[in-house]
């Protein structure tokens, strides 16, 4: 048995049959080759698969395309028209090193996106906080949060309580700055 | 001006922003164009015997193509780590017995991947369950075996009990003895093992996998395959982290290349999380019993580490990493006498293998705990203690009581770096003011001190630079990045040489035909041999530039130089390009460095954690670092390392460990389980600059990928024991969990030893 859906993915009206079951993330990278949008733990954990669905945050990897159908779907490849057309987000992500490998950072900055879209000028424990639903085993997110106080318009090396001389911030995660 | 030591951003990201990195699961490749799934059937047994297995319902099930079992297989079962028993070699499928939860026991190929998943549950396994060995003491003890006809659960030993002498510790006035749990944890990148394969018309297999270094994966496949190296292609797609997991290939790598050739079509194989939690190498795991001893006066004399390791069910590369561990064990530290000895043993676990550090994290944390206890008896401070025990810079090259020619070192100035940043003395006044208080959150205040073993063993990598008439350049390297910046750190230094910015500049890896020779990248050893490679590679690349420049500008070679990417004639306006130069003859440069030794990074990590009393929970408020890795090309990616280091280094210390039940189940078996830390978990890390350089290769760089981890591990774990040891608590293993903690509060409060 298929289902039809209509997805408008990145500003693009998508129409498929797909299987009730098929994964929204599955629908974006296998249906429309949007490979961007990885899968790391199939347990709504890691936070790989987040996209932007009618602006909001969700992990796609539980959801189902059909939970999709008549909205609209906003993943990494939607920010930008390319390389040379950086995102605030994504350019912060670059000049802070906030990727390594790769693999956590379509979703990452998917999350980051909309945490700024909610809360403007965080503070570094609520950039903490509100990307705790996505996981990133390479950079020890230290500078995943400067990038996202970057990309908010903050300098993360004048945030409060930061040391003189240091390479870091030096303030910790109970400070809240 | 010198590109080195600049903080260039990375020149892969614009694409890793914007459509995202290729990795193995992503590829489009049309020689994959209707590939097969490939999907396992997997024990949910620890120990058992396979006493039928039926594919009947599968093989009719939508999109089956093929179940194979045990009995279509062909290929003979091998043993993964040499120097192991005979009889401890892996089947392919499981046939008679499984020995762990995870083992594959029949695969499943599907038209497509949903498929694969429905299929797979309708193949039905029949098990016997056989008694099941989940710890060390248990494997120690030789009740129950999982090879019978081994004869023992032991694997592998280095030293033997005759190498203990009696009088070790004879004239030390105080000897301290602890056991230690180093615990098992999961590398857990990102991206899971996959692999893709295709064999061609030419009888040649194309294999795509996820791997921390081709070459080494092609040589292992060729192997257990049973074909000639020549008739594998391996091309490394980006590869999502890998954290020594990674390296060389997995089993089910020449699965997907079998499956492929049985089924006559291309096969693609990506793992669930699961399967990547009970399948992939796992790190650390060892039992470690510590013995040392000294003087009142904070002199240690003599220390001993006794390790048992724990292979898992099927030995792999984790057999080796107590050899690091031996030879590592007396740490930054110059004691007398040293004596260790490892037994690595088999369990109804998933194999392990080299994890961040692979074996030096281990014997830090030992030594580092060992430090701490033997100043806690002596009622000394840890800093005191240390400082009196490490070498001077002036006795370096010192090598230790394991073997170990350290190449240079200044172990007291770290250490003194970290204290004078944190304000030593005032966290102890503070820590006091607590405790006198009486305090619900209490501070602990852990240091720790380390020297680790980088490029270990293999110290040789190869390096192609050529010039092209657009001016762009190639550079090949035989190492493999996944995730450290390579493209752009080697740009930097073929950059240096030629004076052609990193953005004209593509480093190529992971391709076995067009880089036949490489080693990979793991053990903190890429930018000391591959990277010099590239830079020594570039450097004769500009002296063959000059040279032939001379003849068509009719100059002296000494009076030529390589700016901006021309061949300049010094003081006048003569000049020619190398791209110039290209267009007329091949520009390219091969060339072989090997740095002969290992080099040997060291620091200090200082880490403050507020510890809750009542719910036992600890949470890291700062952590401050010396990470000495010599020279810094690129401190931005330097620092990137650091960080993710120091993160995985706290998480082994509280939070994560693979845990197994008494039944061999594992536990912690999705991320909704297993203790990965978020940001909200970690503090913002503060790093200090030190650089010693090494004279053993000519941009003075040692490793700085595995640091972080080693360093920071033993101090989070110090800061928390330290955190309630005015209670009466000695020692908590990691990971120092709420549970853990309270209980060793509880047990101190009711006046037993936690």
């Amino acid at each position: 048995m298929t289902v039809k859906v209509e997805i408008t993915v990145n500003g693009e009206s998508t129409s498929a049959d797909v299987e009730p079951r098929l994964l929204l993330a599955h629908y974006l990278r296998d249906q429309l080759g949007l490979k961007g949008t990885n899968i790391g733990c199939d347990t709504t954990s890691c936070g790989a698969c987040t996209v932007l669905l009618d602006g909001e945050s969700i992990k796609s990897c539980t959801v189902l395309a059909v939970q999709a159908d008549q909205q609209s779907v906003t993943t990494m490849e939607g920010l930008s028209s390319g390389t040379d057309d950086l995102h605030p987000m994504q350019a912060a992500f670059r000049a802070e090193h906030g990727l390594q490998c790769g693999f956590c950072t379509p979703g990452m900055v998917m999350a980051a996106v909309s945490l700024l879209e909610e809360n403007p000028k965080p503070t570094e424990k609520q950039v903490r906080e509100g990307l705790e639903g996505n996981l990133c085993r390479c950079t020890g997110y230290h500078n995943i949060v400067r990038a996202v106080l970057t990309a908010s318009g903050q300098d993360p090396d004048k945030a409060e309580g930061s040391e003189p001389g240091m390479v870091a911030p030096g303030f910790s995660t109970g400070s809240g700055a | 001006m010198s590109i080195m030591g600049t903080r260039v951003v990375r020149v892969e990201d614009p694409v890793f922003l914007t459509r995202g990195a290729t990795y193995t699961d992503d590829l489009t490749d049309e020689r994959l164009a209707g590939a097969l799934h490939l999907t396992f059937v997997r024990s949910p047994l620890a120990h058992a015997r396979i006493t039928g297995v039926d594919t009947t319902a599968a093989r009719e099930a939508p999109g089956v193509v093929a179940v194979i079992t045990a009995d279509e297989m062909d290929l003979t079962p091998t043993k993964h780590f040499p120097a192991v028993p005979d009889a401890m070699a892996r089947p392919w499928l499981a046939k008679d017995t499984v020995r762990f939860v995870g083992e594959p026991v029949a695969a499943v190929l599907t038209e497509h991947a949903y498929q694969g998943e429905d299929a797979a549950e309708l193949v039905e396994v029949d098990y016997d369950p056989l008694p099941v060995v989940t710890t060390l003491k248990q494997s120690l003890a030789n009740e129950h075996l999982l090879f019978p006809e081994a004869g023992s659960n032991l694997a592998c030993e280095f030293g033997g009990e005759d190498e203990f002498s009696d009088d070790l510790f004879d004239g030390c006035e105080v000897v301290v003895t602890q056991e230690i749990v180093n615990q098992r944890v999961a590398a857990a990148p990102l991206e899971v093992r996959g692999a893709a394969a295709v064999w061609g018309s030419d009888g040649r297999l194309t294999l795509w996998p996820s791997t921390q270094n081709a070459q080494q994966t092609k040589g292992e496949v060729a192997g257990w395959l049973g074909v000639e190296p020549d008739k594998i292609h391996v091309i490394t797609p980006d590869v999502g982290g890998g954290f020594g997991a990674k390296i060389g290939a997995d089993p089910e790598f020449a699965l997907v290349a079998w499956m492929s050739r049985h089924a006559g079509r291309p096969v693609r194989w990506n793992e669930s999380r699961s399967e990547n939690m009970t399948g992939m190498l796992q790190g650390r795991a060892q039992l470690q019993t510590i013995t040392i001893g000294g003087n009142r006066d904070g002199k240690v004399l003599a220390y001993r580490l006794d390790v048992l390791a724990d292979a898992g069910a099927y030995p792999r590369i984790g057999v080796a990493l107590p050899t690091f561990t031996r030879m590592m064990a007396a740490g930054v530290y110059d004691i007398p006498k040293v004596e260790t000895r490892a037994r690595v043993l088999v369990t109804n676990t998933t194999s392990t293998g080299a994890y961040r550090g692979a074996g030096r994290p281990e014997a830090t944390a030992a030594i580092e705990r060992a430090f701490d206890l033997f100043a806690a008896e002596i009622g000394k401070d840890v800093a005191e203690v240390r400082k009196l025990n490490v070498p001077p810079p002036e006795a370096f090259p010192f090598t230790n009581k394991g073997g170990a020619q350290y190449d240079s070192g200044e172990y007291a100035k770290a250490i003194d770096k970290v204290l004078d940043a944190g304000d030593y003395a005032g966290l102890r006044a503070e820590q006091k003011a607590r405790r006198e208080r009486g305090d619900v959150l209490q501070l602990g205040i852990g240091l720790s001190c380390f020297v680790e073993i980088t490029a270990g063993g293999m110290t040789a990598e190869d390096a192609t630079v050529e010039v092209h008439p657009d001016g762009s350049v190639t550079v090949l390297t035989g190492t493999s990045p996944h995730g450290q910046g390579h493209a752009t750190a080697w740009a930097m230094l073929a950059s240096e040489k030629l004076g052609i910015p990193v953005e004209k500049i593509t480093v190529k890896h992971g391709d076995t035909d067009l880089i036949p020779k490489g080693i990979g990248t793991m053990g903190s050893r890429s930018l000391q041999t591959g990277g010099v490679a590239v830079y020594q590679a570039a450097g004769e690349l500009a002296d063959l530039a000059k040279q032939r420049a001379a003849d068509v500008l009719e100059a002296s070679v000494d009076d030529l130089e390589v700016v901006e990417g021309e061949v300049r004639v010094s003081g006048t306006g003569t000049s020619i390009t190398l791209a110039q130069l290209a267009e007329k003859d091949q520009l390219r440069i091969e060339s072989h460095w090997d740095g002969q030794m290992p080099s040997f990074p060291f620091g200090a990590h200082l880490a403050v954690v507020e510890l809750d009393t009542e719910s036992g929970k600890a949470v890291v408020d700062k952590i401050i670092t010396v990470d000495d890795a010599g020279t810094i090309l690129n401190p931005l990616l330097a620092e990137g390392q650091r960080h993710g280091g120091i993160a995985q280094g706290i998480a082994q210390a509280l939070l994560e460990e693979v845990v197994y039940d008494e039944d061999g189940n594992p536990l912690t078996a999705t991320f909704a389980d297993y203790g990965i830390p978020s940001a909200a978990e970690l503090p913002s890390f503060t790093l200090l600059t030190m650089e010693t350089p090494t004279h053993l290769n000519p941009i003075g760089a040692k490793g700085i990928g595995e640091a972080g981890t080693i360093g920071s591990t033993p101090a989070v774990q110090s800061a928390v024991c330290d955190a309630v040891s005015h209670l009466g608590i000695r020692h908590i293993d990691m990971p120092a969990t709420p549970l853990r903690v309270w209980t060793a509060i509880n047990a101190a409060q009711n006046g037993s030893e936690a």
